[in-house]
């Protein structure tokens, strides 16, 4: 099968390093007179998936885009695969983009191309025989279940199909960091545990680096308390009561981090306001 | 309520905007020398810009050959020179009205297509997606436009004054009575080369000044839709005050290396 095909040759290529992927280090920026986001450092790993939550206007996407180098921060050091990303020129940003897949909040698809050259878009700007594309792309579209709609235009998608093609979009490249922009936000409960699971099997199968904004905790949890069986391609939870060790929670709120931890530290946190927000 | 206008932030915010223009030029140019060019997108902006401008052009252009004509034979009736109809309607149209109306009409019809479409990307994220695929948009979206906007509108108006002293030419002959040959003969014999050159190198500026000015409205839009709309009538206002001007600057420049 194509996708299994894709699962054993991302397995294989699961960075060995241990150097950390990700490391921000008292990032600030503003807008006007607005602190968006006030001294922010975190570190994430190797493999491991980070799960950002936060109430609505905290900076959660801001943050997202500093990372990739789409906005410039006011202050302080941001580094991606060891390289610093705020004294990047355009021409190395480009270059650093090359490693890392993004899912966008509304998708972001251009409306005026088919699924299959919107999944393909990096593929076509690489150079890649048309050939050669069309099979990725149909391993790609096959991993999210979506190969059915390989010739349909985004406007003739369903909100969660448009989330799935652009998972595909971001993964069509096995990227090293994938950075997921409230993959579920503005679906239904259903629509969004089928996007759940495929951040998950993407976790379980390839074991890349992942940053997720959610504002959905269920789906938050769901990642932590779940595993990727590929015996019955669905998502199952970990048994006795389990939790993923390569997931972590980071909390934001205000433009600060309230939160920085394991899920298990995170449901054992004594702070009134976590308290509060999880309840 | 408040009055909260200040100055300063206003000087600062026109400042600004007029950085971020010129840097979009530079890099737009830019883009035009160094690889990846896109010539795809190149051709089918020329397709979008010249071939699907050419009504317009072509209808604007003959009948204000027409109007000129008429206009002109009924001022020329007082002094006897009813058959310098041909001269008038040629420089005007060379010199002046070919170049700036097909400037505005182009600008009408471009500049807010490519302020209305990029700003929907924009909005849409479509502009940050293409960014994070490893795509320049202004590579992509802005230096096609550009370059297929300055080239497709020289030859517009070049279109747009044979429509014009064709239309002058068919209202003198059946209109006016004036001599067939006598009209097409003053509007060849009153042109020098200066007059040709101005002609010619306006449309060279306005088309820059259609896409630079679309594209840049385009990629600053913010607000949702009614931030694309807002987008699209400033890029259509701007274009064409700063055409006006610019065919003033030229005109002056002109005059004063050609001596007319």
């Amino acid at each position: 099968m194509a996708a299994d095909d894709q699962t054993a040759e991302q397995t294989s290529q699961a960075p060995a390093s241990t150097d950390p992927v990700l490391v921000l280090k008292d990032v600030c920026i503003r807008f006007e007179k607005n602190v968006v986001l006030d001294n922010v450092s975190f570190t994430v790993a190797p493999g491991e998936t980070r799960v950002l939550l936060g109430p609505a206007g905290g900076g959660k996407s801001v943050l997202l885009k500093l990372i990739n180098g789409l906005m410039v921060a006011d202050s302080g050091s941001i580094k991606v695969f060891g390289e610093e990303v705020t004294t990047m020129t355009q021409k190395q940003l480009f270059v650093m983009r090359r490693r890392v897949g993004m899912v966008f909040q509304e998708s972001a698809l251009f409306d005026s191309m088919d699924v299959e050259d919107n999944v393909a878009y990096r593929l076509h700007e690489e150079g890649v025989p048309a050939e050669e594309s069309h099979k990725l792309v149909e391993e790609a579209l096959d991993f999210v279940e979506m190969g059915q709609a390989i010739s349909k235009f985004p406007p003739e998608l369903s909100g969660g199909m448009r989330r799935r093609v652009s998972i595909a979009r971001a993964i069509i490249t096995k990227p090293d960091l994938i950075l997921y922009d409230s993959p579920t936000g503005g679906l239904d409960p259903i629509t969004s545990t089928t996007i759940v699971q495929l951040v998950v099997k993407q976790r379980d199968v390839s074991h890349t680096t992942a940053l997720m904004i959610t504002h959905r905790l269920q789906d938050a949890f769901v990642l932590a308390t779940h595993r990727f069986d590929r015996e019955s391609n669905s998502m199952k939870p970990i048994p006795d009561n389990g939790i993923d060790e390569n997931t972590k929670f980071l909390i934001l709120n205000e433009g600060k981090i309230v939160f920085d931890g394991t899920t298990l530290e995170l449901t054992h946190s004594e702070d009134p306001w976590i308290q509060s927000y999880l309840s | 309520m408040k009055f909260s206008f200040s100055p300063s932030e206003f000087a600062k915010d026109k400042v600004a905007s007029a950085q971020e223009y010129f840097l979009l030029c530079a890099r737009a140019m830019g883009s035009l020398f160094t690889r990846p060019i896109y010539f795809g997108d190149i051709f089918l902006q020329m397709d979008s810009i010249g071939f699907g401008s050419l009504p317009i052009v072509v209808l604007t252009g003959f009948f204000t050959g027409c109007v000129l004509a008429l206009q002109a034979a009924a001022s020329l009736q007082d002094f006897g020179a009813v058959s310098m109809t041909g001269r008038l309607v040629s420089l005007s149209m060379m010199k002046e009205l070919g170049p700036v109306l097909t400037g505005l009409m182009v600008s009408g019809r471009n500049a807010s297509g490519m302020a209305s479409e990029i700003g929907s990307m924009k909005v849409t994220e479509q502009i940050d997606a293409m960014r994070a695929l490893g795509v320049d948009p202004i590579r992509k979206l802005v230096a096609p436009r550009v370059a297929a906007s300055v080239f497709m509108l020289f030859w517009l108006t070049v279109l747009s004054d044979a429509c014009g002293v064709a239309g002058g030419g068919l209202v003198s002959v059946f209109m006016l009575g004036i001599n067939g040959h006598t009209f097409f003969h003053s509007t060849y014999l009153v042109l020098v080369y200066g007059d040709v050159v101005q002609g010619m190198t306006k449309p060279i500026f306005f088309g820059f000044i259609i896409s630079t000015i679309g594209c840049y409205f385009g990629m600053s839009t913010t607000g949702g839709t009614q931030g694309v709309g807002r987008s699209t009538t400033q890029a259509v206002v701007v274009s064409s005050v700063l055409i006006i001007v610019t065919d003033f600057l030229i005109s002056r420049a002109t005059i004063g290396i050609f001596g007319r």
